[in-house]
């Protein structure tokens, strides 16, 4: 089905996607269109969506294609105060494609989010973050050490991202999957939230209590997954952690 | 009556208040004729705010609550959940003599029976249906009541199968059409309940004899005649409604002078109603906003406080609770948990752009909260996107708080029936008290696309039941071939189901007439044929496997084709995709079409429903495989939803699927039932309300037509399975209402387990 508007839309770009989700409540505001993309150069121990980490695992795509189906939510979505969200995998593992369905977006007149965890933010250049409205920033864990050990890169390119959207002015919402034993060290934790009220443009932070509903997907994909002892964390650890950010006048939930 | 004096005197006594009922309200036509619309229109109090003024429960409704849940929970462990039964007298207006629960702390008054929860006997149904009931549920039946029925007195269901043609039975026997009130009251029946309260009985009475007059014309046919005789059952059955108040104390001749008299009278007058017909669903219309009128007069007058308004609000739901038919398991099982349907309706918007919320409407919602989550009454928001941001939010937090809230959309329907409309049932808009609808039940249209693939044989018992057309005879599924049989079966299924309906419903007018419902009618009104389709989402799929994959027949030793093979990927409706989602459309339009074609009994408008109520399960049960991949006995989906598990694109995915399903062509409603985990509708508390709201907003916007809400974890429901003693007021909505989740069979509660439950976190 493709419209004349397709055709005489500039600029299509090819890419690979993971799914859809056309009810999303909880990765932005309102009710969102949630694009999951394919590919992710971090391997997290926790992932619970290990099978959108390798690109090629996904569908083969437009950016055209992509549109006329979010095309078809623009309404409803804009009624329901939501909008678009892209998340994966990692969006910018392909930020040609990522620009171009965020440029569709906004002349759709949606609202727009990018979930990352920033490791690849100099990707996004200042075009692609133009049309973004909101950054959902994952900073997974606070040292060096901790970050490495849990996601396979380095710390270092996703703070400087988010000090490059600080100078943006760019609002964000900071991600953080507490998870016992591995990223609630209050020290660490006491740190990062240091950073993040310095930056001046984090509206919320969602302390996210670990979970294993991904775990089946590591059995499926025959790879084995690191966590399998770990429990959620305690209401009492969540809380502790939300009032660390509280503390420094951020809203936590 | 000089209204303006009256303004504003508090003290005024009862007495002083009888005799000018009418104070304070501004005058109109309303005075003159039975006009409840423009009464409505002239005084109504419309509010824009938030829930902050409701009242919680005051310790008179907290005693009484204790009481009912005491009942309710005998009842639960009375064989079959009945816990009572007359043996003796069948029921009328006036047979029983009053009966209460707790005299010292009822505020509104009134049971169907002496007792609370016992069940009394209806038989103009059909006796068979009422001697297998008490006899299920260990009781025996009067011997002269025996001698009775049917040989003196026939019922509707010995008129039906008097007339019943092979062909009908035949297809009652399939289940190519299941369900019909051919054996039970047929119910969606809207009194104007509201009449009493404003007029009393002598000014309605007073009008029906003006309209027996006007019908003293020059040519007295079959129509004239029959007309004639219901207004004058119409005026006994008033008559009766006045003796019966009487037995309470209540003098109903005359209007009610105050708030707790418009709701006893409205109360009355619904209780005349349960007392004498057995419908399928007796709805109770459009009320609240109606009381509200009176409640804010005796408000402004200072005669009662909030905590008192909320507590005669809480009084007439719990008597709505308690409303009990006597009827078989086999019933029960059909439509699960002893439904009653006792639709409420709130909210909307008037046709001159002023919202219909009024704070009744909210009292109302907070009934729910005071006594907590239950089926009935079976409270229905006419859902607009301009109604009151305040009155949104507190419907969403009930929502997902008690599950126990329906929503229709009203920018859709105010188009078609005007704004005093009300829903009977689950989805059948109708105009009070100038509307009437002839309950049709329905067809299941995945078995007809099965008759059609075998040339009229049914596919589970081989019989021959609809025309012996050709059968289709290749090993793969054409769809053009498919689409030239499944056409022609269409037609045939539509004229034999007409047919059948007005077989049942000549009989019901003439054996089992609603005189006290239609004594709350004006004289003439539109009334519908409402038929109805079962098992959409199967075909829509299946077409959509015959199209776009390969699907393999498989057939029995007698050439049957019994089972599929499918090749290939094909998109199922509920994913937003329009190459399926089209064939849904057409399937809609194409049978209202040859339904068009019929001709209904009393010159009934035709229309159709996609609602299922929970007998998708039963329907199941009786098809085969169909070409979709389901298997034979599995459940189909509930009304118009996607096939369980198989809408994969989310939540807005799937309601715009259903949403594309025409209301020009299904104007008896299309039910949706949608299912979300707590986490998945947002953080925290405020943001689920956020979201349900903007969810509804959108989903009222494509031209969705109903919605039921659940918020809940498939883990509650698992657990409630297995420990149903710790959840007496567990309720879900299922197709076009509420149910009692442990009242569901074991069957039925697997099936709304394995539904889609939209849970990406």
């Amino acid at each position: 089905m493709t419209s004349p508007l397709t055709q005489a839309r500039p600029g299509s770009v090819s890419g690979w996607i993971h799914s859809v989700e056309t009810g999303g409540t909880v990765d932005g505001p309102g009710i969102r269109y949630v694009l999951f993309m394919s590919g992710c150069p971090l391997r997290c121990l926790y992932c619970h969506n290990p099978d959108t980490q390798h690109m090629h695992d996904g569908t083969r795509t437009t950016s055209a294609e992509v549109l006329d189906d979010i095309k078809l939510y623009a309404e409803f979505l804009k009624r329901a105060h939501g909008g678009l969200t892209l998340s994966g995998g990692e969006p910018l593992v392909q930020p040609e494609f990522t620009a171009a369905i965020l440029r569709g977006a906004k002349a759709l007149g949606m609202h727009t989010a990018l979930d990352t965890s920033g490791f690849l933010g100099n990707h996004a250049d200042d075009h692609l973050l133009e049309d973004v409205d909101l950054v959902l920033l994952d900073i997974k864990a606070f040292s060096e050490k901790t970050y490495r050990h849990l996601t396979g890169v380095p710390l270092r390119p996703t703070l400087e991202f988010a000090e490059r959207l600080a100078g943006l002015n760019k609002r964000i919402w900071l991600r953080y999957v507490l998870v016992p034993n591995l990223t609630d060290d209050a020290t660490e934790i006491d740190g990062l939230a240091d950073f993040v009220a310095g930056l001046g443009v984090v509206d919320r932070v969602d302390v996210l209590p670990f979970h294993k509903m991904g775990e089946h997907k590591w059995k499926a994909l025959g790879r084995k997954y690191m966590l399998g002892d770990t429990e959620p964390p305690s209401r009492e650890l969540v809380e502790r952690v939300r009032g660390q950010f509280q503390a420094r006048g951020l809203r936590a939930d | 009556m000089d209204t303006l004096l009256m303004d504003g005197l508090a003290q005024a006594t009862e007495q002083q208040s009888a005799a000018d009922p009418w104070r304070g309200f501004a005058p109109g036509v309303w005075r003159r004729s039975v006009d409840v619309r423009d009464f409505i229109q002239r005084n109504l109090c419309p509010y824009e705010g938030d829930a902050g003024f409701v009242a919680g429960p005051t310790a008179r409704t907290t005693a009484l609550f204790a009481k009912v849940t005491d009942l309710l929970k005998q009842e639960r462990a009375a064989k079959g959940g009945v816990l009572d039964a007359d043996t003796e007298i069948f029921a009328s207006i006036t047979s029983h003599a009053a009966g209460y629960i707790d005299r010292e702390l009822e505020v509104i008054v009134g049971l169907q029976t002496d007792k609370p929860l016992k069940r009394a006997i209806m038989p103009f149904g059909g006796w068979r249906m009422v001697k297998t009931g008490l006899e299920a549920y260990g009781y025996t039946p009067s011997p002269k009541l025996e001698e009775v029925f049917p040989s003196l007195r026939k019922t509707h269901n010995d008129g039906v199968f008097d007339v019943y043609t092979p062909e009908m039975l035949r297809c009652r026997k399939s289940g190519v059409i299941t369900g019909l009130p051919d054996a039970y009251g047929r119910g969606r029946i809207i009194g104007d309940y509201r009449r009493l309260a404003l007029y009393g009985a002598d000014f309605l009475i007073k009008d029906k004899k003006a309209q027996l007059a006007s019908l003293e014309v020059s040519r007295i046919d079959e129509d004239v005649l029959r007309l004639r005789e219901e207004i004058s059952e119409q005026i006994r059955a008033l008559k009766e409604l006045v003796q019966m108040a009487a037995s309470y104390g209540f003098d109903v001749k005359r209007p009610a002078a105050t708030a707790r008299e418009a709701v006893q009278w409205t109360y009355l007058a619904y209780l005349a109603a349960v007392k004498e017909a057995n419908g399928a669903a007796m709805s109770l219309g459009r009320v609240s906003s109606f009381l509200d009128i009176y409640i804010d007069r005796d408000l402004r007058d200072g005669v009662i406080t909030e905590a008192e308004a909320q507590e005669m609000i809480d009084h007439f739901v719990m008597k709505l609770r308690l409303v009990r038919f006597l009827r078989t398991p086999e019933y029960d099982q059909l439509f699960s948990g002893d439904p009653t349907w006792v639709t409420e309706c709130l909210g909307g918007m008037g046709l001159d752009g002023r919202t219909l919320v009024t704070k009744t409407n909210f009292r109302m919602l907070q009934t729910l909260h005071n006594l907590g989550p239950a089926p009935e009454p079976n409270l229905t928001v006419l859902w607009s996107e301009k109604l009151p941001e305040g009155f949104k939010r507190f419907c969403a937090d009930t929502s997902i708080k008690t599950c126990s809230v329906q929503y229709e959309n009203d920018d859709l329907m105010r188009g078609y029936w005007g704004d005093d409309y009300g829903i009977a049932c689950c989805v059948s808009a109708m105009r009070i008290g100038k509307q009437m609808q002839f309950f049709g039940a329905r067809a299941n249209l995945a078995k007809t696309l099965m008759y059609a693939i075998n040339g009229g044989k049914d596919e589970v018992s081989g019989e021959q039941i609809g025309p012996a057309f050709a059968p289709i005879t290749g090993d793969v599924l054409d769809y053009d071939e498919v689409m030239a049989r499944f056409e022609p079966m269409m037609e045939w299924l539509a004229k034999v189901y007409m047919n059948a309906l007005n077989a049942i419903h000549y009989m019901h007018d003439k054996y089992m007439y609603e005189r006290m419902e239609m004594a709350l009618h004006d004289r003439d009104i539109l009334r519908t044929m409402a038929c109805g389709i079962a098992g959409l989402s199967v075909v829509a799929d299946s077409l959509s496997a015959i199209k776009h994959a390969k699907v393999k027949v498989i057939r029995d030793e007698n050439g049957l084709a019994t089972d599929f093979e499918i090749e290939g990927d094909y998109p199922a409706f509920g994913n937003n995709d329009a190459r399926v989602d089209d064939i849904a459309v057409w399937a809609v339009e194409r049978f209202m079409t040859a339904l068009r074609k019929q001709k209904p009994y009393r010159n009934a408008m035709p229309t159709q429903s996609v609602l299922t109520i929970t007998s998708n399960v039963v329907y199941g049960k009786k098809t085969g495989n169909t070409p979709d991949g389901r298997k034979a006995g599995q459940p189909f989906a509930p009304g118009a939803n996607p096939m369980h598990g198989r809408d994969k694109k989310g939540a807005v995915a799937s309601m715009a699927s259903v949403a594309k399903l025409p209301y020009a062509h299904a104007q008896d409603g299309i039910s949706y039932t949608f299912t979300i985990v707590p986490g998945a509708l947002g953080r925290t508390e405020d943001e689920r309300v956020d979201n349900l709201v903007g969810m509804l907003d959108g989903y009222a916007a494509q031209g969705g037509h109903h919605i039921n809400v659940n918020v809940f974890d498939r883990e509650t429901l698992l657990h409630a399975m297995d420990h149903p003693e710790l959840y007496p007021q567990l309720t879900i909505r299922v197709s076009g209402y509420a149910v009692n989740f442990i009242k569901l069979t074991r069957e039925q509660q697997l099936d709304v387990i394995s539904r889609t439950f939209h849970d990406k976190h």
